[in-house]
């Protein structure tokens, strides 16, 4: 084994796209947000809460699986491009140094689904085919032009004769699982052993949910990973892409809009409300006026009205995006910046009528009475009180948003056509469900993927809100 | 009542201002006239010529707010702004990109949009009702827990696949029902039932399940515990008690979407290809017809203020002791 000389680290080219630096500076701030969180007694006891319900800790994790392949999808990178032939060495360089980097962008992501991207076949064909969905003109052995369904190029290339293909996929499957359950069961009887000898707490987390739902994504992801080596799982699109790839990386868009547009949401709510709410007069007055208006404009039309806008940018800016996913990754950050303009009304409405509340109440005109300044009554006696309003608001914008990429992509404003989206694959359903035979696989992987996301989302909301809603049962710590 | 009234609608000027301003400034000043004629002309290499006679034809060629060059009145009145945004103020929608007058065209394609959301407004709320009521009847049992888990999976799904569902099963694999089209007079009802039908089921998951809240709000409070200790029978309760108070809250947070109904539904109409305003808009957003789409805006601006004051309005009219001032 030899050892790359210094030149071969060139092969790489790290890439940060905005998106990617956004969803980390997002993904630090909050780890450090719940590291603060952690040392509140009071709030440790209502994220326990949290928590401690089977549906509470089984939706975090789907979420955080989510967003793990989220963030391995934002790591991007670009390879060198072969050399140019007849020229020596393992890339294609210029004599000064310079490395020629491949056009498009890849991410961690790729290299561990195995290249999937790579193996197109020519149009559709279904989850785990052997043969093309469409016929084509072939040459029979007797020399005739016949018209049949083809074999595919990659799909189930090792199966020599076709009565083995539905055996293949169990013992596949068979292997795949076996393979995985076993060190996962090894994981959880370790872990609950040392559980045992440590001192029973009072609230003890669902475990069994938590090693179920574990093992089910593990399993999940080993067989998947497996048996698309070998087949198309959930078959190819109309030009022959693996449709599980696409859906994979759909991921990413759909978890980045979430968090992204609720993070615009954030500042523009919480400082307008509660600036409206504390300051009353004039301040209220105009800050009312901002969102009656912006509320008056029908949401999809201003988001339609504003991607528009983006569009003809970028046509007449072409200079300042020299790459494909450097356009799509402008267009998809100034899309979650839309969405998150436009809805940050009704969270800055609740703030505004719960500072008005609180700013009523006796400890907040005692500190105005002891002459504290006003930030620091805001900052110390406000926020904190209008937290659970904040991250309720939040956790449901979230959901809120998945699903409303699906329909901007739809209409045709939403994250651009080049970029993995689940609006952009369902946008080509109504065609193939024309079709006859029909072309059910795309849509489907679209919609199962989606759904789990926000059914996760959701649930996990309905939780949060359970524990730190004052009104609800739990929240009363 | 009346001065309230006239009051209120004072207060939508300036905010239907502020939405002329708005939309003015991300269609004209963002997006100039100049780039809207190339985008429309379709090509790269536009003589300048044709490009000042497209702005020429439309009312384009005029200064964006200010006419520096016109005297008096003309200063403000002689501008884009004027032309294409204020007039906008007595319902003048002007000519769309096409030629077609909009004002004509929004008022021919109202009833197919109205034709589809009006039915399921009120078939949406009554079914909404009809099912929260149930499942407050069985409130802190395993079947009210089921039909919380139901209204969650229901509304996790997007509103396109309720669309693409409904028209694959039901018409596409069983023949009940035209996939898209419409018709005007009595034959519209087959191609309204579908539609109709997917917009209510759409809305059952989050409409249950806020109704439901409202509804135990209601039944937790002492008049609903003294009818229970008076040994009022559950049904008696349930439906002489909790339901009038209950439906207060919900008829008021309702009145706001009624004008709006005239609007339609963006996905609903283009998918099920009825010709009413909503495809209008999205056929617009495509066509980057930005004289319909300003328009549209501006009309349903107006219909959600509207929708404001009946709202009001209608708190009076549920609740006496309210009062406008």
């Amino acid at each position: 084994m030899t050892f790359p000389r210094f030149s071969d680290f060139s092969m790489f080219q790290p890439m940060l796209l905005w998106s990617d630096i956004l969803i980390f500076i997002l993904l630090f701030s909050l780890i450090a947000f719940f590291i603060n969180l952690s040392r509140n007694p009071v709030a440790r006891a209502r994220w326990r809460h949290v928590f401690t319900t089977r549906i509470g800790s089984g939706a975090f994790i789907v979420i955080v699986f989510y967003v793990l392949i989220a963030l391995l999808d934002s790591l991007h990178f670009r390879t060198a491009l072969p050399p140019v032939e007849g020229s020596d060495g393992a890339i294609s360089q210029e004599a000064d140094g310079t490395v020629h980097y491949s056009q498009d962008v890849r991410s961690v992501l790729d290299i561990i689904l195995h290249d999937l991207d790579s193996q197109d076949e020519k149009t559709y064909s279904a989850p785990f085919a052997l043969y093309s969905f469409a016929k084509e003109n072939q040459e029979s052995d007797a020399g005739y032009v016949i018209r049949a369904f083809p074999r595919l190029e990659h799909g189930g290339k090792h199966i020599v004769r076709d009565e083995e293909h539905v055996l293949d996929i169990w013992v596949k499957t068979a292997r795949a699982i076996g393979l995985t359950i076993l060190p996962c069961l090894l994981v959880i009887f370790l872990h609950s052993a040392w559980r045992r000898r440590k001192p029973p707490v009072e609230h003890p987390l669902p475990w069994t949910v938590i090693y179920t739902t574990l093992t089910i994504l593990v399993l999940l992801c080993g067989w998947v990973l497996n048996l698309s080596q070998y087949y198309h799982i959930l078959g190819t699109d109309k030009v022959g892409q693996d449709v599980l790839y696409q859906s994979i990386k759909a991921i990413r868009t759909g978890v980045l809009i979430g968090t992204l547009a609720t993070l615009v949401t954030l500042p523009l709510a919480v400082v307008l409300g509660i600036a409206a709410g504390y300051f009353k007069g004039k301040i209220d007055d105009v800050v009312q006026y901002i969102y009656t208006t912006l509320n008056s404009i029908p949401g999809i039309l201003l988001i339609a009205a504003s991607v528009l806008l983006i569009d003809v940018y970028i046509e007449t800016n072409p200079e300042q995006f020299k790459l494909i996913s450097e356009r799509a990754d402008f267009k998809f950050i100034a899309l979650c910046f839309i969405l998150g303009v436009t809805s940050w009304t009704g969270l800055c409405r609740l703030l505004r009528a719960e500072t008005l509340k609180l700013s009523q109440l006796e400890y907040v005109q005692a500190a105005h009475a002891f002459g504290v300044g006003d930030w620091r009554i805001i900052f110390r006696h406000i926020l904190p009180n209008v937290n659970h309003i904040i991250l309720i608001a939040l956790v449901l914008d979230f959901s809120a948003f998945v699903l409303a990429e699906a329909v901007l992509s739809y209409i045709g404003v939403g994250v651009d056509p080049s970029m993995a989206s689940w609006g952009n694959m369902i946008n080509e359903a109504r065609a193939e469900l024309a079709r006859d035979p029909v072309v059910w696989w795309s849509v489907s992987a679209a919609f199962i993927l989606m759904f789990v996301l926000v059914l996760a989302a959701n649930l996990f909301s309905d939780r949060v809100r359970d524990a730190f809603d004052p009104r609800s049962v739990h929240g009363r710590v | 009542m009346l001065a309230y009234i006239i009051r209120r609608l004072g207060y939508a000027i300036p905010i239907l201002l502020g939405v002329n301003l708005l939309t003015f400034a991300l269609f004209f000043v963002v997006n100039t006239p100049d780039q809207m004629a190339r985008v429309q002309l379709g090509d790269k290499h536009v003589s300048e010529e044709a490009i000042e006679q497209w702005k020429a034809q439309r009312g384009y060629d005029k200064p964006l707010m200010f006419n520096t060059e016109a005297g008096g009145l003309g200063l403000v009145t002689d501008t884009i702004f004027y032309e294409k945004s204020l007039s906008l103020f007595a319902f003048d929608f002007g000519k769309s990109d096409e030629g077609r007058n909009i004002g004509s065209d929004i008022q021919q394609r109202m009833w197919p949009s109205l034709m589809v959301a009006l039915p399921t407004f009120i078939i949406g709320i009554a079914v909404n009702i009809a099912f929260s009521l149930f499942v407050v009847m069985f409130r802190a049992s395993v079947f009210d827990t089921a039909a919380m888990v139901l209204c969650v999976v229901l509304m996790s799904i997007s509103g396109v696949f309720y669309v693409i569902g409904g028209q694959f099963f039901f018409a596409k694999l069983w023949h009940l029902v035209p996939i898209s089209g419409y018709l005007t007079g009595p034959d519209a009802i087959r191609f309204l039932i579908l539609p109709v039908i997917i917009g209510v089921i759409s809305g059952i998951g989050g409409g249950t399940r806020l109704y439901r809240t409202l509804f135990l709000e209601e039944s937790g409070k002492d008049y609903v515990r003294t009818a229970r200790a008076k040994g009022v029978p559950e049904l008696t309760v349930l439906f002489r008690h909790i339901l009038p108070n209950g439906l207060i809250p919900i008829l008021t947070s309702v009145v706001v979407v009624i004008p709006s109904l005239f609007m339609g539904s963006l996905l609903v109409e283009s998918f099920f290809g009825i010709p009413g305003l909503g495809s209008y808009t999205l056929d617009a957003i495509q066509a980057q017809d930005f004289a319909i789409v300003r328009s549209m805006v501006f009309l349903g601006s107006v219909l959600y203020i509207l929708g404001l004051l009946l709202t009001d309005i209608s708190y009076t009219l549920v609740d006496p002791r309210v009062r406008l001032s």
